[in-house]
């Protein structure tokens, strides 16, 4: 824990500790007018925080901030230890007749372990951590692990979602299944690019993460891992899908549609839903039970062929369509050479006509244009009003009842593959990996809203 | 529920409790429910709620590892065992916050606050800057696994009758869900309670004896309704009481509502150990040692095939077992009583129910006898070989619940050779306490990074320096010497339920303090006791009454009177209640002609006794006008009167 900064303190209170040439983790009394404090220092929350306040944790557990104005004697008393803690060993197990699973992390801590000296949580990576956080996981899998790279999922390229469909593409020929760990706010990118990316797949790939984070006793993360853990190694599916709570209760993990599912809650477990399709089937009671016909997927096969095609071109542009907006937008982004656009219309899939010029411009320099909705469920219709008339007329593409962030990857996947504005069109009308459905029913919108 | 009742004392064990010898030293804990808008950390109202819950939700707590590996056993235990918690909700009245869905909002201002405000009434010292710990609590009474929690001052004292008992910190935490049931493997929990915000006072361990921990807690309640921000009835307040004695362990009882309860639960405590250390002595003496304490448990079902006792049988019925397990040295010691109506067995038994999911156990110190025949006692000893100085426990159940029961007992008596286990104990009804888990290791806190930390300012805490109100001793010094109250009157003030209204009353009549005081509580204790409910009056006309007084239109022997008709009639005001009890004062001359009248015709009397006439002409005088005319004019009046007639 200690580093050679003060983490964290900045200003007035970064030089009181460096004056006493104090360092996090190191053990000090400090003296106020009214008391002695006597504890370790423990890091500086870095945002939200002012420069004014040392925090000390005292004996009692307690942490108790110190405007530096008010002490009147500061004195180190024991230097903190250098280093992370020595984990417990664990004994690893390897189970004969278990099935293996691998387990990729992208920076999510789906486990973790909280150094109560000083409060940081330190994320479990290894197989070995796992096992130790989540002992349950061993009776289900041996557990093959890697880190690709420790970044938050708000900061994820496209370039991070090949390198994922890279190293699962290589997993996938040794294990069972492929369980990645993700951060959730952008879960739903990730799975429809590795949708797209891993076709013919010969066995599941599943995302999971959590909504409450791994050091609390209440943490979803346990209950999501073991079930994408378990629909690894044991569904009859060989599809790309997202396994998280499916209810606030800790008894059933939804598997979704890799490109039909959507973070539609900021904080709730139950956050993902599955948009205009079928949930595929849930994991309960430590059992993966499907809730599609069995022709609806594809069925796990390790002698299939993988086709991997991990390629994404950035230069997209996912827009929201909004009363007032101008063609300006638009037009600033041809002037900077991107190469596609989606929109996200109102409605059926309509745009103001203050953006006609802009949309025209575009076809005339080869820029596809994608139609979608912001009203999240429904497909997109261009034919029953004029402006969607008209639009299509102008060559938008209308996306069907895909959603707007699988129309912004796929519209990546495919430029990666062709630039041709008409072969461009054709594979985006196309559906490849059932991100467009050929009927909307009715149960697709009422079961997610009705709860 | 904060005034002063003598403590229930069960005089006999009292008399044997050597305190200064046994070396107790005792600390409290009191929490009490803040009297904020909002819980501790959203917007939800602070009610609690009987009817029927709306929704529920299950969910399961994992024990979270520290990094030396370390997991709390006790919490190991219960989610191993597969226990889940079902959560009781109102979707009108609780949010996604209680139900460890949405992120805490920012700690409460009002209720940090009050926190403050009560720190300074202790003398204890704010912290420069407040932040926000989770402590780990994973027996599911908080939906997150863990309590928020946050010091706001450290240090202070309070004067408990002369006594100076110092004051460790003060803080704020939420309070926890409601337990509704348990049923098997699942505990049924209600949320409107969680979140709610509480004030912690933790006093240091240096009383020694039960009254004095009675008279602190008592004290630190006052102060806290002197501010006005507390909640006030059952279910508001609690207690943790720590105890230890000398060679012994800290205990910390847990829970405890009732304050009159207090002294009982410190003085049971206290015997509990002191009879402990004793068994701990004979054990000795008997030259029992730890490693004789073994952890077998025996299938013993075949001797009890034809048992009569009820459980047993119900046992067997069950395709279930008899198990025992034998304790050497322990005969005549399992029977050893340790609190009223608690032996050494019931210790045992809440070890055996805990680990054990087991109904409860049998030992041969209380045996022959529940079904069980002196034969199967004896069979039993012979069959285990166990000698006569041994003691056997027995338990009818599973295998696996009794083999876990069992090791738990001979854990537990193991632990009976050290003395004193350091434990959580929850309180009876009649003071003594119970076994409720081990005493967790530090508690276990790390920082709520959802919540930023608060600044105390200097600013701040000058605005609530300056309205801060007075503390029970200033009232009683106030009220003796400004408002004459006598030294008796003005301490039962203090203490009374009815002292805002006491104090509402004297701002606007000082010279009726006297009479409000007792009107507050010696009439309204008399009224009472005639199943008059004075309770019931508003207490608007209750002022009104003494505005009333002042102005003089009735005279204050009425008063109970009118309180009476008050209390019979709530919605109707006093004004009616002069009219229609007929208790306009008579004018001064009026009475003057009364008095005369009446000495005159006993003017024979008044010849012959003189002034010693007066007492009888008084009674006879306030017959006539009682309600109607103050007593003491009265008196002077006759007193001239009787003059004149004696002069004439
Ligand atoms: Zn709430």
């Amino acid at each position: 824990m200690p580093t050679d900064e003060p983490a964290g303190y900045l200003g007035e209170a970064q030089k009181t500790l460096d004056k006493a040439k104090v360092k996090v983790g190191d053990r000090i009394s400090i003296q106020t007018a009214d008391n002695t404090f006597e504890g370790i220092v423990i890091p500086r929350a870095e945002i939200g925080a002012d420069d004014k306040h040392i925090v000390l944790k005292l004996d009692s557990g307690y942490n108790v901030g110190i405007h530096v104005d008010n002490i009147q004697k500061l004195k180190k008393l024991k230097a903190g230890k250098k280093g992370q803690p020595e984990l417990p060993a664990v004994a690893r197990k390897i189970k004969k007749g278990v099935p293996w699973v691998s387990i990729l992390s992208t920076g999510g801590t789906i486990a973790s372990r909280v150094d109560y000296h000083t409060g940081a949580v330190n994320p479990a990576l290894t197989a070995d951590d796992l096992y130790t956080v989540v002992p349950e996981l061993g009776d289900i899998a041996n557990i093959r692990a890697e880190v690709l790279f420790s970044v938050f999922s708000e900061n994820l390229q496209p370039s991070h979602w090949t390198t994922i469909a890279k190293q699962t593409a290589k997993h996938l020929e040794e294990s069972e299944g492929v369980v990645i760990a993700h951060g959730t706010d952008t879960m739903g990118y990730t799975a429809a690019a590795l949708s797209f990316a891993l076709q013919n797949l010969p066995r599941p790939v599943i995302l999971t993460g959590s909504q409450r984070s791994s050091d609390r006793p209440s943490t979803d993360a346990a209950l999501n891992l073991t079930g994408a853990v378990i629909a690894a190694s044991q569904a009859p599916f060989a599809e790309v899908v997202i396994a998280m709570h499916r209810l606030p209760d800790d008894t059933s993990i939804s598997l979704h549609p890799g490109t039909q599912v959507r973070k539609c809650h900021t904080s709730r477990r139950d956050a993902f839903l599955t948009i205009n399709a079928d949930i595929l089937g849930e994991v309960k009671d430590d059992k993966v039970h499907m809730l599609v016909d069995s022709a609806a997927y594809h069925h796990r096969d390790p002698k299939r062929e993988l086709s991997l095609q991990p390629k994404f071109d950035s230069k997209v542009a996912l827009i929201k369509t909004t009363p007032g907006m101008t063609g300006e937008l638009i037009d600033s982004i041809i002037d900077r050479e991107y190469h596609g656009i989606v929109l996200e219309g109102t409605g059926l899939g309509h745009a103001p006509e203050t953006l006609m010029n802009a949309i025209e411009r575009a076809q005339e320099e080869q820029i596809p244009v994608v139609m979608t909705s912001q009203c999240i469920w429904g497909r997109v219709q261009m034919r029953v009003y004029r402006t969607g008339v008209e639009l299509v007329q102008q060559g938008v593409i209308p996306a069907e009842d895909m959603l707007a962030e699988t129309a912004y990857v796929k519209l990546m996947w495919v430029l990666a593959q062709t630039r041709n504005l008409s072969e461009v069109r054709l594979r985006m009308l196309e559906n490849l990996v059932g991100e467009i459905t050929d009927c909307s029913k009715r149960s697709q919108y009422e079961e997610m809203t009705r709860q | 529920m904060l005034e002063a009742q003598p403590i229930r004392r069960d005089d006999q064990a009292m008399t044997q409790i050597d305190y200064e010898k046994a070396g107790a030293l005792i600390g409290i804990e009191v929490h009490q429910q803040l009297n904020t808008k909002t819980k501790l950390f959203c917007n939800c109202p602070t009610e609690i709620r009987e009817d029927d819950p709306h929704f529920t939700f299950l969910r399961r707590l994992r024990p979270t590892q520290s990094e030396l590996g370390e997991v709390d056993p006790a919490a190991l235990f219960e989610f191993q065992k597969g226990r889940v918690h079902i959560y009781q909700n109102y979707d009108d009245s609780i949010c996604l916050v209680e139900q460890d869905e949405e992120p805490p909002h920012l700690l409460d201002e009002e209720a940090v606050n009050h926190a403050l405000e009560i720190s300074l009434l202790m003398k204890s010292q704010p912290v420069d800057e407040i932040q926000v710990m989770r402590k780990l609590v994973i027996d599911g009474s908080n939906t997150t696994g863990f309590q928020r929690s946050v010091v706001v001052a450290f240090g202070g004292e309070i004067d408990v009758n002369g006594f100076k008992v110092p004051i460790q910190t003060i803080g704020v935490e939420e309070d926890a869900a409601r337990k509704i049931q348990e049923k098997g493997t699942k505990t049924y929990w209600r949320l409107d309670r969680l979140g709610i915000p509480l004030i912690e006072v933790a006093t240091a361990p240096v009383m020694k004896t039960p009254e004095q921990v009675q008279a602190t807690a008592l004290r630190i309640g006052q102060i806290f309704r002197v501010t006005g921000k507390v909640k006030r009835g059952l279910g508001t307040i609690r207690q943790d009481i720590n105890v230890s004695v000398k060679g012994g362990a800290i205990i910390e009882i847990k829970g405890v509502q009732q304050l009159n309860l207090i002294g009982q639960v410190v003085q049971y405590e206290v015997q509990r150990q002191v009879e402990l250390l004793k068994l701990r002595d004979e054990l000795k003496n008997r030259g029992v040692r730890s490693g004789q304490i073994k952890q077998v448990v025996h299938d013993v079902s075949k001797l009890f095939q034809k048992s009569t006792s009820k459980v047993i049988k119900a046992s067997l019925k069950r395709k279930e077992g008899v198990y025992a397990l034998v304790l050497p040295g322990f005969a005549g010691l399992v029977g050893k009583e340790v609190q009223p109506g608690r032996r050494v067995g019931s210790e045992f038994a809440d070890y055996a129910k805990f680990w054990g999911d087991v109904q409860g156990l049998f030992h041969t110190d209380e045996l022959p006898n529940y079904g069980i025949i002196a034969d199967e006692v004896n069979k039993l000893r012979r069959h285990l070989k166990a000698q006569d100085a041994d003691a056997i426990i027995i338990v009818a159940a599973s295998k696996s619940a009794s083999t876990d029961a069992l090791k738990a007992v001979a854990l537990r008596a193991q632990q009976a050779l050290k003395g004193i286990p350091a434990e959580t104990r929850g309180p009876l009804a009649d003071g003594t306490t119970r076994y409720s888990r081990p005493r967790p290791g530090a508690a276990r806190m790390y920082p709520e990074t959802d919540v930023a930390p608060i600044t105390v300012t200097k600013k701040r805490l000058k605005r609530i320096r300056q309205g801060l109100p007075e503390l029970p001793e200033e009232k009683l010094q106030k009220f003796h010497e400004e408002y004459h109250l006598s030294d008796e009157l003005a301490n039962i003030m203090i203490r009374s339920l009815r002292i805002d209204l006491f104090e509402d009353i004297i701002k606007k009549h000082p010279k009726l303090a006297v009479t409000a005081a007792s009107t507050l509580e010696t009439s309204w204790r008399n009224l009472e006791r005639e199943e008059i409910k004075v309770d019931d009056i508003p207490e608007e006309q209750v002022l009104l009454l003494f505005d009333r007084l002042a102005e003089e239109k009735f005279a204050k022997e009425a008063i109970e009177d009118l309180l009476t008709w008050l209390a019979q009639h709530p919605t109707q005001t006093v004004d009616k209640a002069i009219q229609d009890l007929g208790l306009g004062v008579i004018s001064k001359d009026e009475l003057k002609s009364i008095i005369e009248q009446i000495v005159e015709a006993n003017a024979v009397m008044v010849a012959e006794r003189g002034d010693r006439a007066i007492g009888p002409l008084m009674g006879l005088v306030m017959k006539e006008v009682r309600g109607r005319a103050d007593g003491k004019l009265v008196s002077e009046l006759l007193r001239s009167a009787v003059k004149a007639q004696q002069q004439s």
